[in-house]
Formats: C-alpha cells, structure tokens, sequence
C-alpha cells in the first residue's frame, strides 16, 4: 500500500501498523507522538493500529522552539 | 538560593522566574550552556516530524533537557488555528508526558501576533480537556482577561513581534494586564537584551519568557545570564517601591548645616 509519512510517499507491506511506520524512522518511542490522518494515536495503540492504502501519518518529536 | 520569592505557576513552585525558550539555538551544546547559565527550570519545545535523513533524529533535545533537569512546555507554534492548536496540543501531551501547553495560534505571518479570534476558543477547549493552558497573546488587556475567565493558568502578552527584539512597545498595556487577571503574567515575545526583561519584572510581571535574545546572541551563555540577573533585579525592584518621577530635582542632600562660605 502506498500512504504518505511525514509528508513523503512511501510503500509499505499491507498488515503493517503505526508502530512499523515509526519504527521506519527511529529505533525511540519516548517523546515521539503520531497522528494518523490527523488524529492522535497514543503510543499504547501504535501496535495494535493497523495502516490502510493512502494514510496520512506524522511522526513528530521535540524540536527547538520558543 | 535566588533572592527573589519563587514563582507558583498552576500549583507548580518555580525557583527561577525566568522561562527559557529553546529555538533559534545554533547547537544543542550551545542550548544547554545557555539552559544551565539562565537558571531556568521551565524551557518550550517545539513539536516536529522525525527527520533522520535532515538531523532531527528523535530524543536528542529531550536528553539534554532531562540532563539539565527542566521541566519541558510543549508549545504549538506555527498553528493558525483552534483545531490545528488543540491537536497539537494532545500530540504534546503524547510525546512528553505533561498537560502544559503554551498555546500559539498566530493570525499573521509578518508579525506572528496571535489570532485573538481563533485564540479563546481554543484556550477554551484545551481547558476543558484537561491542559494547563498558557496562551501565548497580545498585549491587549481585555483578551487578557478573556483568557484568564476561561480557565488559563497564566497569560503571556508579547511585548513585540516574536524576535523582533523590540523590546516592550507598550509598558502601559502589560501594567493594565497585570490589574487585571490574577493569574500569572509572563511577558513573552519581543525582548532584546536585558533591560528588556528587567522592565517586564518592573512592570509587575511574574516572570519573562526569552529565546531568541538568547539564542540568538553573540554570546548565548553570557546574554542567560544577564536574563537571569535581570529578571531578580527587576522583581526585586517592583516589590521594593519605586519613587516617583519629578519633573525637577529633589536633592538627597540636606540643605540643614550648609556652611557659609
């Protein structure tokens, strides 16, 4: 299936979940928060979320700001 | 031990009445110098994708913040809107464990003022879901009260433009912001250097929030610093009494036992 991860296109195996998709990006967990098409989905859910064809998911992290 | 009475921030005791901003920092290493020099024990964070490929790996900014022992407010910079802010609000409350928001909803892009509009509502919402609201705003008295009537914890009027080092372009407005909520007033936005910050504590403020003055100094480190003093100076100064200004001199010396020469 083809969905979009932090803004860019990505194919991924069907059956895969949120946690697959955060784990494409970093090995941490902590201070990592997801919204899959826009809606927040706690890190207790992560695993057990499964993705479909044209998501949108974000996986964001601390960054400097004021 | 400060010489200034400590800062009581939603039930939170804050020994440091200064709030550290993190963006704008050239490096973390220069972050945390300046995070240690300030004395700070509250410092923003931004939320933003997961970068490996461009160096924002996730984790890093948190080590170092946990290292210096801060607490962590998450803000919602860059949302222009009462949903977006929300939902950047609970994605906070995610990733960093915490309830605190500093709520940002700007309305334009060239000032980065905040929309007032979109503002209320959702300082309105977040309460309602728990969060301890910290809306940053403008320097507008009435808006000031209608974030504290919803359930704020504090207000944050900008003195200026977000890194406009303006400074406090109206100290009338903080004064009457200051009378008229009874929660905390953080003047946030705008401060350039040091006195800055002293005359937002002189003002009545119970604290300041500063980043890019600092981060974005020559000398980040030696600029917390000044924050820091600053800050304690201008606090003491306002509970000490100031005197009133003349319109001619007063002399401090007797006039009483003068020779005549």
């Amino acid at each position: 299936m083809e969905l979009m991860l932090n803004g860019i296109r990505q194919s991924m195996l069907d059956g895969a979940t949120v946690a697959d998709a955060v784990a494409s990006l970093t090995t941490r967990t902590r201070g990592v928060a997801v919204a899959v098409n826009s809606e927040v989905v706690p890190q207790a859910g992560w695993a057990t979320t499964a993705l479909a064809d044209g998501d949108r998911i974000e996986v964001l992290t601390a960054a400097q700001g004021g | 031990m400060s010489p200034v009475d400590d800062l009581t921030l939603a039930g939170v005791t804050l020994g440091s009445r200064l709030i550290l901003g993190t963006g704008g920092a050239t490096s973390l290493h220069a972050l945390e110098q300046a995070i240690r020099a300030s004395g700070t024990e509250l410092v923003t964070v931004a939320l933003r994708r997961v970068d490996p490929v461009g160096g924002r790996a996730a984790g890093g900014l948190l080590e170092i913040l946990e290292r210096c022992g801060v607490g962590v407010l998450p803000n919602t910079a860059g949302c222009h809107t009462a949903v977006e802010a929300a939902k950047v609000a609970h994605l906070g409350q995610e990733a960093f464990d915490t309830t605190w928001v500093k709520l940002e909803v700007i309305g334009d892009e060239r000032t980065l003022l905040p929309d007032a509009v979109e503002l209320v509502p959702a300082a309105e919402r977040l309460v309602a879901d728990g969060f301890t609201v910290l809306p940053y705003t403008s320097d507008d008295p009435v808006l000031a009260r209608r974030l504290a009537d919803v359930g704020c914890a504090a207000v944050m009027p900008a003195g200026s433009p977000i890194g406009s080092g303006l400074g406090i372009s109206n100290p009338h407005h903080v004064r009457l912001i200051r009378q008229a909520v009874e929660v905390p007033v953080i003047l946030d936005a705008g401060i350039g250097t040091a006195s800055d910050a002293a005359l937002a504590m002189e003002l009545g403020c119970d604290a300041v929030l500063v980043a890019s003055a600092v981060t974005r100094a020559a000398d980040p480190a030696r600029m917390a610093a000044a924050m820091r003093h600053a800050v304690i100076g201008g606090r003491l100064a306002c509970e000490a009494g100031r005197i009133p200004r003349r319109f001619h001199a007063l002399a401090s010396t007797p006039d009483d036992g003068r020779p005549a020469l």
